[in-house]
């Protein structure tokens, strides 16, 4: 039942071969038994999940039905959901409970999903190896010496421990696709403005978007259908079509151009990484679709424009943790500024800390023009960049990260190399174009690697379909670690 | 001081008469208890967002074309960083590089001089919460109801050059931003506050520096607060000294302004464009939905008004002070007609206003409407009474006393006496009971004639016409 895909999972609710009740009992006993080992959930509440799980099952019994009525799924803790402990990773946020549902959250209860719990993550979204967090590292299910990648860290450990079927994520910079690469599984970053950022709490709001991970691109579809959609309350939401993210996912390959650009495939890469992308490219030319070259000149000034453009967001988005109204205050204090001192000091780690610095820094009057609207000027010249390749291409391919999963600590002291983990995927944030990271293969370690594709903007059901038509070729996604054997 | 100039520029805060605040559904209304109005937009729970409310824009919308500003196609929203208790979210939510109003000038009136003060800009931003210091045992309350409340910022050139003229420009932008329906105006509960730039030259000099007086929410206050800064400055300079560059605050208890910060410690407020809103994009079909909903404007009535009824200058600006004023005049002038528009132009300033003073009333609950007044000014015109006797039918009005001045007439039975026989009946026994007066006149004393006329309207009991009292006494004094 624990492999199973989500479509199944559904099937067999709905042929009430067993109750949410008995589905949700299920996973939050391999959460009991797996997560000290983990750390993948910071908040599990059996009493809540199975609340939701028995209401899922008196509204199946009046009749109502639907792909994902009692399902059971784990959020990332970064999701405010209405009486859940809503921590973002944080010592500021350690002691805050919600009182109001994200959007996301809001839909999956509408929808009938059943909360596991909240998911361990970097502090608020902030780095790549889910190291940052206050409540803990995540252990990486294929090799517990290893990082999950960050992030969505804990929500990619506990879909490759098989602790949840599928979970939310949010990727800024990569944080829903490195992870699923690191993991080995599948996660999808939506176009910007596709999924409703209210009540996700914001990193860089710019680059920001909600996001599913799951088993396959099909259970990623499903969950897509569920998250998307226009919300008023986020300005940011786009106003279109309401969308069926399945529609695609039987169309054929024959014809599908993909796009290689020169600047993925160059130096920075593990051979393994190489090998097991370029035999992934090899399955797809076998399936029908050709592979051009593309170039994005500017990718390599993303991580540069990134590190400006995130921390200069975030170092405002994170001045409403001030020990005030919510979150942690200092036990003492002096005056005013001293509150904010001591609170912030003591509520935030130091990877927080850096980006505040860095941000505060960058929309300094005298630094402005030269940092924060130079990354700006990048940023247009990289999402020309895509539009430019997407005139002889229909998607673009290459790894999700430059490495397999990295040993816990590893990068953690050098904050340039944690950030070039991120590499290839922070482009997409800045072009604010949908991307998505699927299980190709393996290292000689035996640790997964991850197929990056990037589709133009609102291109998810096309490269939903390109997913599952390899995933329906090969069974990389199928492989699991030794702890969820 | 007169080697001295004066140079001012105001920066006002007009609150934006909205249901509700401009990034969140809260309502915006005054006086709730504390925290009451503050949604979790307003407090800034973590992951809320905020989202324009489009009647602030149209507010913004409605000045600029007021004010023959330019408004802005795109515009765009910044955050402007700084860390206070009753700023929830750490940065206010304003508008920076691109405001939505740009340009746009005013016509003052100092005395009988007219002067244009030209706008420099008007952007749209949000109001912080209000920190209460008293009844904590020496704690700070923090009451976020006016967290988010819109407020439109309007800045003028530095134009003004002395205390008067800048009080002649609040009162006219408090009077239009009521006129346009955007601004409530009410200045205790701060929904029009002021800020004042000063800074002092010789003639023909470059500018001096300047000190910024903040939050000045009465035109007393105002004024005050610029002489004693303008005195302070002058003295100051004379005295050997050099201005600083500097935020000041006026206490109205002492009069006189004292320094809150220095340039030096001046926050840098690290702008940007808030990612969280969308550019404000406002097309010209939008711009034309929002005039053809606007009402006339105070100065091109003013200049109808003196056209079309001949009306002075003074009188005409008078009546188009508020709305509330010139739509009563119109009203009163539609009813009794053009020919009598100056009669209910004095009506209007003089009896009407005078009493509304004495009542505390506002032209909008006059006792007496438009049309009840076009009534006793009618009557007046037709000689059916006398202006007297319309005061008294006017304060009948006022006091409930009948629907209309034609019932009062009837039912006190004022109409006035023309009938030239029972007139001169009147004038020959006051001629005959007074002689001592007749003497007087016949002897060159002017004021017996007025003891005579005022004989006969006694007798009339105020109600004998008085041009005809006049030509008969006059008649049989001389013959």
């Amino acid at each position: 039942m624990i492999h199973s895909s989500l479509k199944e999972l559904s099937a067999a609710l709905a042929a009430r071969k067993l109750s949410a009740v008995e589905l949700a009992s299920l996973y939050l006993d391999r959460i009991d038994a797996l997560n000290p080992t983990l750390n993948a959930f910071i908040t599990v509440d059996r009493d809540k999940t199975l609340a939701m799980a028995r209401d899922a099952d008196a509204r199946r019994a009046k009749g109502e039905s639907g792909p994902l009525l009692g399902v059971p799924l784990a959020h990332k803790d970064i999701f405010c959901a209405e009486g859940w402990t809503t921590t973002c990773g944080s010592k500021m946020l350690a002691n805050f409970v919600a009182p109001y549902d994200a959007c996301v959250v809001e839909r999956f209860k509408a929808a009938g999903a059943v909360t596991l719990g909240k998911c361990n993550m970097d502090e608020f979204a902030m780095g790549s190896s889910n190291e940052t967090s206050f409540f803990g590292a995540v252990k990486n299910p294929w090799d517990t010496a290893r990082v999950p990648g960050g992030s969505s860290g804990g929500s990619a450990a506990a879909i490759a421990a098989r602790l949840a079927p599928a979970a939310t994520g949010t990727d800024t910079g990569g944080s829903i696709r490195q992870p699923a690469a690191l993991c080995g599984f599948t996660g999808l970053k939506p176009t910007y403005g596709v999924v409703s950022r209210y009540g996700m709490i914001a990193f860089a709001s710019s680059l920001d978007q909600g996001g599913p991970m799951a088993k396959s691109a099909e259970d990623c579809a499903l969950l897509l259908n569920a998250m998307a959609g226009f919300d008023a309350r986020d300005s940011t939401s786009l106003e279109r079509a309401v969308e069926d993210y399945t529609r695609a996912l039987d169309k054929p390959l024959a014809g599908l151009r993909i796009g290689l650009p020169k600047e993925f495939f160059g130096a920075g890469m593990d051979a393994d990484v190489r090998s097991a992308v370029e035999a992934a490219l090899a399955e797809y030319r076998k399936l029908g679709a050709a592979t051009v070259e593309v170039s994005l000149p500017n990718s390599g000034l993303s991580v540069p424009a990134y590190y400006v453009i995130a921390p200069a967001e975030a170092s405002s988005n994170l001045s409403r943790f001030d020990g005030v109204r919510y979150g942690h205050r200092a036990a003492a204090y002096g005056d005013l500024n001293d509150l904010y001192c001591k609170s912030r000091a003591e509520g935030f780690g130091a990877e927080v800390k850096r980006r505040i610095l860095v941000g505060t820094y960058v929309l300094s009057h005298g630094y402005y023009d030269a940092y924060y609207l130079q990354a700006q000027k990048i940023r247009r010249l990289i999402a020309a960049d895509f539009a430019a390749a997407y005139e002889t291409c229909d998607v673009i391919m290459g790894p999700t990260s430059p490495s397999t999963a990295f040993r816990l600590g590893e990068k953690a002291a050098d904050p340039v190399q944690m950030y070039l983990s991120d590499i290839y995927t922070i482009a997409v944030n800045l072009a604010g174009l949908p991307g998505m990271s699927i299980p190709c293969g393996f290292d000689r370690g035996g640790l997964p690697v991850g197929l990056q594709l990037i589709g133009g903007w609102f291109d998810e059901a096309r490269m939903l379909g390109i997913a599952h038509q390899y995933q329906l070729a090969t069974d990389w996604h199928q492989r699991r670690p030794a702890l969820a054997a | 001081m007169s080697q001295w100039e004066v140079v001012i520029g105001l920066e006002t805060h007009a609150q934006l008469k909205t249901q509700s605040k401009i990034f969140s559904g809260a309502a915006t209304a005054f006086g709730a208890a504390p925290n009451a109005q503050a949604c979790a937009v307003d407090i800034a729970l973590p992951g809320v967002l905020p989202v324009l409310n489009r009647e602030a824009a149209v507010c913004a919308i409605k000045f600029g074309l007021a004010v023959g500003g330019s408004i802005a196609p795109r515009s765009v929203f910044a955050r402007k960083n700084y860390f206070y208790p009753d700023l929830p979210k750490g940065y206010q939510i304003s508008q920076f590089e691109t405001p939505v109003v740009a340009g746009g000038a005013l016509v003052i009136r100092v005395g009988d001089a007219e002067k244009t003060v030209h706008l420099t800009r008007a952007h749209l931003e949000e109001d912080a919460g209000k920190s209460l210091h008293e009844d904590f045992d020496g704690r700070t309350g923090i009451d976020l109801n006016r967290a988010g409340t819109p407020l439109l910022e309007i800045v003028t050139e530095p134009d003004m050059r002395s205390s008067e003229e800048a009080v002649a420009y609040a009162k006219a932008l408090h009077a239009l931003v009521q006129w346009i329906g955007i601004c409530d105006g009410n200045m205790q509960e701060g929904s029009f506050r002021c800020d004042a730039n000063v800074s002092v030259r010789r003639p023909g000099a470059p500018l001096g520096t300047r000190r910024e007086i903040k939050n000045l929410n009465s035109f007393r206050f105002l004024q005050q607060a610029i002489d004693y800064e303008i005195k302070w400055q002058i003295e100051t300079i004379e005295d050997g000294g050099k201005i600083q560059q500097a935020t000041v605050l006026f206490d109205p208890d002492t009069g006189e302004t004292r320094a809150m910060r220095s340039k030096e410690d001046a926050h840098d407020y690290r702008y940007f464009p808030d990612p969280d809103l969308l550019p404000l994009e406002i097309k010209a079909d939008w711009i034309a939905e929002v005039k053809r909903g606007m009402p006339e404007l105070p100065a091109a009535m003013k200049a109808r008004f003196e056209r079309d009824f001949g009306l002075s200058p003074y009188d005409a600006a008078a009546l188009t002070a508020t709305l509330a004023t010139a739509r009563y005049f119109e009203s009163c002038v539609a009813a009794a007609g053009a020919a009598n528009a100056k009669s209910c132009a004095n009506w209007v300033m003089g009896e009407v206003a005078a009493r509304l003073n004495k009542d505390g009333l506002d032209i909008a609950a006059a006792p007496v409407s438009a049309a009840q007044l076009a009534g006793v000014v009618t009557r007046i015109a037709d000689n059916t009474i006398s202006h007297k006797i319309g005061r008294d039918v006017f304060d009948a009005l006022w006091a409930g006393a009948g629907a209309d001045a034609d019932a009062v007439i009837a039912a006190k039975g004022l109409r006035q006496i023309t009938d030239s026989g029972a007139i001169e009946a009147m004038v020959d026994a006051v001629l005959a009971a007074n002689p001592k007066s007749v003497e007087e006149f016949r002897a060159g004393k002017d004021k017996a004639f007025n003891a005579l006329v005022g004989q006969v309207m006694k007798a009339a009991k105020g109600k004998a016409n008085p041009q005809q009292v006049n030509d008969l006494l006059k008649k049989k004094l001389a013959g």
